[in-house]
């Protein structure tokens, strides 16, 4: 037995690499063609003057960088763009914490209340986007028809909630906080099921009331945990085009466009691919930052 | 006192609890009311919209099944859905398998780095993406989300299965190879077989990330019969300038809500893949 052990090992460590390398290989493959490649033509394109319907190709330097930096609609991009991503990410961090200490204890229902509270994270965004269209509608709001009965505002007279600028970036950013909101309750959720019942007990008979015990042991405790909703909560706000593009389609007068919107106008829209580029160019600064700290989490929990 | 304060606790409690349910599900809530409303109903400003001023109506639903291409874009995006989950499946299992084995850091690393390829976003790889898809002749296909999709499925579900076939003990294995089973043959005869909870997982999550998405079809997809329902519902329905909400919101509910029950019943796998090692 020990002998067969020890062959088996040897075959084993012989054969292992190879079969590794093949069974692993046709992914890697795959994911450097269609992520890799692209990425790589983004950062050329970004610095060509490549069109579509155009075959022809030239190196321009700077040139695309220059006239991005140089326009008002890419301020107000990547202005909006940092207020979506970091608004709709204290919204939800605020109100993600509560929900999960409420969805923390067992109650009848509690099942069906999950559904419910999922349904804006798992559903497709672009239909839950489309719900709030309506709901947002300039003529049949019903949150309009609400402050009309509450005598707020005059029939007729209520706001547009989408034609104006600063409601319109107000709206966008209410639909991003209800899409994320589930998505970190769970996580949230998850890391607080993980922390031993004893614990919090222990601070409870030591005198600590409930605030003492969740902002200075529970929470705390849970910063891995919150890191991780923090960062995934910031890539997929800060990546988003679809909530924009359906809500405002960047309007009224660019006023809610984002890096990703904004360049899904200028470089598909507009044709004018080399501009598309360099402008989701500007995304990969921020990606890398979270990545850094993503693995900075990962690699204390391999530590640990 | 303490009673009071109990009962306190069980008020804030509940309310908490119905505040968010509301907040968070009232979209859903109006897509259904929304569905079933005569166009009268809808498009008469005296009228409460939470209530039903006239009789519910089926019109709606038949405007969208007979009149639109709905049923269409929902063969369609279950079709693209299936092929991409077998694609998903014969690169992610195998890759998976192999780096959870593979001895020393590398393995984890490699894993890491593969998780880390899911996180750039389609909109920086949609505009190169067009001319790639332009170039293969692909433009306005369904091939074409077929070919790209897996992009961003292989490396979740890669990194899922990781820590499934983890959790597998290798004994297993090294039994199997005693047996007289290659080292493939026992993966392919012993730990798929008892690893099928954890590739329901992919599947599920691959089928979901599949009707989520938006980015890609919008760009590669232009004619309507064409269209994923992510697309479709939201472009197409729409003529013109003329809003169908009825049909809009009827088309919303029935898409979303079989996709929301099954990404419901995988959440926790799902979340533990997003969550690893920040939990112990």
């Amino acid at each position: 037995m020990a002998i067969a052990r020890a062959k088996i090992k040897s075959v084993g460590a012989a054969q292992s690499p190879l079969l590794g390398a093949a069974m692993f290989t046709p992914a890697v493959l795959y994911i450097l063609l269609l992520v890799a490649g692209p990425f790589s033509l983004a950062i050329f394109y970004a610095f060509s003057d490549a069109r579509i319907g155009n075959t022809e190709m030239h190196y321009v330097g700077l040139e695309n960088f220059r006239s991005i930096l140089k326009s008002p609609s890419f301020r107000i991009a990547i202005r909006n763009s940092f207020i979506f991503t970091i608004c709709s990410q204290i919204v939800v961090i605020v109100g993600a914490n509560i929900l999960a200490i409420a969805l923390e204890k067992t109650f009848r229902g509690r099942g069906f209340i999950r559904f419910l509270i999922l349904l804006p994270w798992v559903a497709p965004i672009a239909l839950g986007a489309i719900g709030w269209k309506w709901i947002l509608d300039s003529i049949y709001s019903v949150i309009s028809w609400v402050l009309v009965a509450l005598h707020f505002y005059k029939p007729f007279n209520a706001p547009m909630w989408l034609g104006e600028p600063h409601l319109a970036i107000a709206s966008v950013l209410l639909v991003h906080s209800w899409r994320l909101m589930p998505f970190s309750t769970v996580i949230l959720l998850a890391g607080r099921t993980a922390i031993p019942k004893d614990i919090p007990e222990a601070a409870a008979v030591d005198g600590a009331g409930f605030w003492r015990t969740q902002f200075q042991i529970i929470i705390p405790m849970m910063r891995p945990i919150l890191s991780v909703a923090v960062l995934f909560g910031l890539i997929f706000t800060f990546t988003d085009m679809t909530v924009v593009y359906i809500l405002t389609a960047g309007g009224p007068f660019d006023s809610t466009q984002t890096l990703p919107s904004l360049a899904f106008a200028m470089g598909i829209q507009g044709s004018d691919l080399a501009a598309g580029a360099a402008i989701s160019l500007f995304l990969v600064p921020l990606l890398i930052i979270i990545a850094y700290f993503m693995l900075r989490v990962a690699h204390r929990a391999e530590v640990n | 006192m303490r009673l009071s304060r109990r009962i306190w606790g069980k008020v804030v409690h509940v309310l908490v609890i119905t505040v968010f349910t509301v907040l968070l599900a009232f979209p859903f809530y109006w897509m259904v009311i929304t569905s079933f409303k005569q166009n009268v109903d809808l498009y008469t400003m005296e009228n409460n919209p939470f209530v039903f001023n006239a009789k519910p109506t089926l019109d709606h639903l038949k405007f969208l099944f007979t009149e639109t291409r709905f049923v269409r874009w929902l063969a369609n995006t279950t079709f693209v859905g299936i092929v991409v989950v077998a694609i998903t499946l014969v690169l992610a299992v195998p890759a998976a398998y192999s780096l959870a084995r593979l001895s020393g850091r590398w393995g984890e690393r490699l894993g890491i780095a593969i998780f880390l390829t899911y996180l750039v976003p389609q909109t920086l790889l949609f505009i190169p993406l067009s001319r790639v898809v332009a170039y293969l002749g692909l433009q306005d296909s369904l091939w074409a989300l077929i070919l790209v999709y897996p992009s961003f499925t292989v490396p979740f579900s890669i990194w899922l299965l990781m820590g499934f076939f983890k959790s597998i003990p290798k004994e297993l294995e090294d039994a199997a190879m005693v047996d007289g089973l290659t080292r493939f043959g026992a993966f392919a005869k012993m730990v798929i077989p008892i690893s099928t909870s954890g590739i329901l997982t992919v599947v599920i999550f691959t089928f979901t990330l599949v009707t989520q998405e938006f980015v890609y079809a919008l760009t590669f997809i232009s004619s309507e019969s064409n269209q994923m329902i992510g697309t479709g519902i939201p472009i197409f329905l729409v003529r013109g300038d003329v809003y169908y909400w009825g049909a809009l919101m009827a088309a919303c509910l029935i898409a979303s809500l079989p996709i929301a029950f099954l990404y419901n019943l995988f959440l926790d796998r799902f979340i533990a893949g997003f969550t690893v090692g920040a939990v112990k």
